[in-house]
């Protein structure tokens, strides 16, 4: 019986299984590789600002292959606001500032740029998310060719605003936000948090469960459950903590994660989504609105674009006419390797993040190993298709 | 033993968890039509494809003899099925809709010099082939701008130049038309002479009767007895599928129609492939409360446009007017309908019904989120609640609310359908062919689900091409004739000969 049980739960989450199995693989083969300086704590915090940057796309890269759709615009549309971000840093602001706010502090004056340009930079993003997604869900153009319109134009965009060239300086209070870290107390404090609301809410919903008047599972599988959540959260805050800190970026990757599985989950939107994805036409008429529903996700996409810019120009440290060139192909592969179905109606943010982490992985474990840049396309390259291969596999057994 | 031509040997196919085919015997004789009957899930269409080759041999244990030899399907084993001479004609079509009739006849068989296809010799031989069995179908024409009918003898014509010794039907009549029925009848009483074999699988006990020579009825993945049909009673055989004496096909309850609720005038709309051409034109009728209106009519009578149009969404403009306890309403939308106390279960269940790979409670839930959320988040709980309640009401069987639509029954997936849309609490449903390729145990229960709802004060219409269904089921039936209204019978007066004629126009 208990075999059984074991045995159903691991069918029904075989991706989920095979991924991280993945990943364990990778990481091991790279720490084994590089004498173990793979797993030193600098490297794996490095590792997981690396990803970062194209896991905001893939979050939302998701949500659009989800509804059947696809999004090939998001490089040049972080390249964009990347630029235009540092344009207003290094340009635009400073003597604008300073006649607003003449003889003001250097620290206050910083700050207020950056304010401004994160709201800016975000705007960008909503505004670009709102073009494109008007003109797939209301004019009817297919995604595939807007998006790789828009890859042209907004590279086009990139081309404009940089001239050319590389635009410096950025604020250091912007760069905080990519290159930072969190001071070791505050980590901690996250962490212990955290580990609080894991089984405040796995309590919360046992209770709910019972007012509802469902069977409950025993209670220590739940403890169980919520503890080894907790020891992964410790044991992530313990290895940053002795590098230097949990990286900025990385919490907010964590709290964008959060709130989009929250999305697609809990809200009508998120289920209407998986809904058109698997059947548009039984979607339309159980009266959703499906094209205010595509339209919604291309303006979420077109945030993350923005997110994911700023936390690009912070990283780089500058506006450059390369940024964000092959971010499309990236976010996709993470999507598609974390078990997202092309097809659409099927995919989980998890997914992504892992797929995420198993591409950024890849390039930084060949690093690390000194492999030369051209293996490094090949390598990648094989292991998409690989991976999409074993999920046709599998597929294919349950057939 | 030389005029069988198929012989079945304690044939036994295992599913993880089912056993689909039990120790399953009997023969076939050689120039015979010979009927399979049984519920759907009884294992009816798993030993077709068994036979056809579509599971190869090794995954079944038994043996099947074919002119007294055992089949060894192997590797390429529909190729080899084909190749000795058993051909399936699919219950879902399986054409190319894009290209031409002769394209699709000869596909991967295209006569042809050095990989160059001589198209002059395709079209003459689809042209050839046709006639031969008189079928009324232009040989050039683009496969999917057919009828589905039509497109239906196009499979059975491919089959046929196959040169097919035995020719396996799966539910050929499902999609056809009066008179498409009556082609294929003669096509197969021609096929019958010329001494092939065909095996014939319906649910549609009169045409078992009027084609077939022998029927083997299935239930739960085993024989339960093979019988000439001149020596059996369509009783007998609903009996034997179902395993109990059914002694009413139909359940009847006393029914008292209340005061009119729903009023339409003058309705038409225009037809979505040609302009200038109405698919409804100038159809007026009422419907009252507690009521089942049926819809009859020949496919293309513009029945299943009416319902959509009446739920918003046919997408073309319509005149007329609508009104619901006495106000005219608008609908645009399906969103309209619904907020107006419209339901529509719709004809195609897989493609406008349900969201197949999602699971029973996604679905139902799917026009209903609004019930269950607040500001932006919803309540999971509630939802599974309501959603277990509801599936409970109307008894779908399934392990739990969490399973795939697509491992559900024809028959649980409809009742899904329904239970989806009755979560809105209608006050009118529209029945778009409600039973359609479900078995007769679980059409009686969908025909006693939709009395307990007329009794609740709901009320019903019900498209149908079944004429008994019609008939059996309907206070009032309404027949309708290329786009127009042919008339309204009550049901004291209804006769299945009154309703063709009104729908064939003679009347």
């Amino acid at each position: 019986m208990l075999a059984q049980k074991l045995n159903n739960l691991i069918r029904q989450n075989l991706k989920t299984y095979t991924m991280i199995l993945a990943l364990a693989l990778i990481w091991l083969f790279f720490g084994y590789m590089t004498d173990w300086i793979f797993f030193s704590s600098r490297n794996m915090s490095n590792l997981f600002r690396q990803m970062t940057i194209v896991s905001f796309l893939s979050i939302g890269m998701v949500m659009v292959i989800v509804t059947g759709n696809i999004d090939l615009s998001v490089g040049s549309v972080v390249g964009l606001v990347s630029a235009i971000t540092a344009y207003l840093q290094a340009v635009l602001l400073p003597p604008l500032l300073e006649s607003i706010m003449p003889g003001a502090d250097i620290l206050a004056r910083g700050l207020a740029s950056t304010a401004i340009t994160i709201v800016i930079g975000l705007l960008v993003g909503v505004i670009i998310g709102i073009w494109q997604g008007w003109v797939v869900a209301y004019l009817g153009v297919p995604a595939f060719i807007v998006t790789l319109g828009g890859m042209l134009i907004f590279r086009g965009g990139v081309l404009g605003v940089t001239q050319g060239k590389t635009i410096v300086p950025i604020e250091d209070s912007f760069r905080l936000i990519a290159q930072g870290y969190l001071p070791n107390k505050v980590g901690w404090l996250l962490g212990i948090a955290t580990v609080i609301i894991i089984f405040l809410l796995i309590l919360k919903n046992r209770k709910l469960r019972k007012e509802y008047g469902f069977t409950l599972p025993p209670l220590y599988t739940d403890l169980l459950r919520a503890s080894s959540y907790s020891g992964l959260v410790i044991l992530f805050v313990a290895v940053m903590n002795s590098y230097r800190g949990i990286p900025n970026p990385v919490l907010l990757m964590a709290v964008v994660a959060l709130i989009f599985t929250y999305i697609t989950n809990n809200t009508k939107l998120g289920r209407h989504a998986y809904a058109l994805g698997g059947n548009m036409e039984a979607t339309r008429l159980s009266g959703i609105n499906i094209r205010r529903n595509v339209f919604t996700i291309f303006v979420l996409m077109g945030l993350l674009c923005g997110v994911s810019g700023i936390v690009l120009t912070g990283y780089v440290a500058a506006g450059t006419t390369g940024g964000g060139v092959n971010y499309e192909l990236e976010a996709i592969a993470a999507c598609v390797i974390g078990g997202t179905s092309l097809m659409g109606g099927e995919g989980k943010i998890f997914g992504a993040i892992v797929g995420s982490l198993i591409m950024a992985s890849l390039l930084n474990g060949m690093s690390v190993m000194n492999m030369p840049i051209f293996w490094q396309f090949i390598i990648r390259g094989i292991v998409l298709i690989l991976a999409v291969y074993v999920d046709v596999l599998s597929k294919k057994k349950k057939a | 033993m030389s005029d069988n031509i198929l012989e079945f040997q304690h044939v036994t196919k295992e599913f993880p968890g089912v056993l689909a085919l039990n120790d399953v015997s009997f023969t076939v004789r050689q120039g015979s039509i010979h009927a399979i009957c049984g519920e759907n899930g009884a294992g009816k269409s798993t030993l077709m494809k068994v036979l056809a080759g579509i599971y190869a041999h090794g995954t079944y244990t038994g043996k099947v003899l074919y002119k007294g030899e055992a089949l060894q399907f192997t590797g390429d084993s529909i190729k080899q099925a084909i190749e000795t001479g058993i051909a399936i004609v699919h219950q879902e079509l399986a054409l190319v809709p894009q290209i031409t009739v002769g394209e699709n006849i000869y596909l991967g068989r295209e006569p042809a010099q050095n990989g160059i296809i001589n198209w002059n010799k395709l079209y003459n031989d689809t042209r050839l082939l046709l006639e031969k069995h008189h079928l009324d179908i232009p040989f050039a024409a683009v496969t999917g701008s057919l009828s589905v009918g039509k497109q239906q003898l196009v499979e059975i014509a491919k089959v046929l130049s196959e040169n097919a010794e035995v020719l396996i039907l799966d539910e050929p009549t499902s999609a056809l038309t009066e008179s498409e029925v009556d082609t294929l009848m003669t096509i197969l009483n021609e096929l019958r002479k010329q001494g092939k074999t065909c095996i014939y699988i319906s649910h549609k006990l009169e045409e078992v009767f009027r084609i077939a020579d022998l029927v083997t009825v299935f239930r739960d993945g085993g024989v339960v007895g093979t019988r000439p049909t001149a020596d059996i009673t369509s009783a007998q055989i609903v009996a034997m599928m179902v395993g109990r004496e059914m002694t009413e096909r139909f359940p009847t309850v006393p029914r008292a129609p209340g005061e009119t609720l729903m009023t339409v005038k003058h309705w038409s709309i225009e037809s979505a492939e040609q302009t200038n051409q109405k698919v409804v034109d100038d159809v007026s009728f009422t419907l009252r409360k507690g009521e089942i209106l049926g819809l009859a009519g020949l496919m293309g009578s513009g029945r299943s446009e009416l319902a959509l149009s009446l739920f918003g969404e046919y997408g073309r403009k319509s005149s007329g007017n609508i009104s619901i306890e006495g106000k005219k309403v608008e609908i645009n939308s399906a969103r309209d309908a619904m907020e107006n106390g419209i339901s529509l279960v719709p004809e195609d269940r897989k493609r406008m019904g349900l969201v197949i790979e999602q699971s029973i409670l996604k679905n139902i839930s799917l026009p209903n989120l609004d019930r269950f959320s607040s500001f932006f988040s919803l309540n999971k709980h509630l939802e599974i609640q309501e959603c277990e309640a509801m599936a409970q009401d109307i008894a779908v069987k399934a392990p739990t609310l969490h399973a795939l639509v697509s491992s559900l029954s024809g028959g649980n997936q409809q009742k899904v359908v329904i239970a989806k849309w009755l979560m809105s609490n209608p006050k009118i449903l529209i029945l778009d062919e409600p039973t359609r390729g479900i078995d007769v145990g679980a059409k009686y229960e969908i025909y006693k689900l939709m009395n307990e709802l007329t009794l609740q004060g709901i009320s019903i219409l019900m498209i149908s091409s079944e004429l008994p269904e019609i008939l059996g089921m309907s206070d009032r039936i309404m027949v309708m004739h290329e786009g127009k209204l042919g008339g309204i019978l009550d049901r004291d007066e209804a006769t299945q000969e009154k309703v063709m004629a009104l729908a064939t126009g003679i009347a």
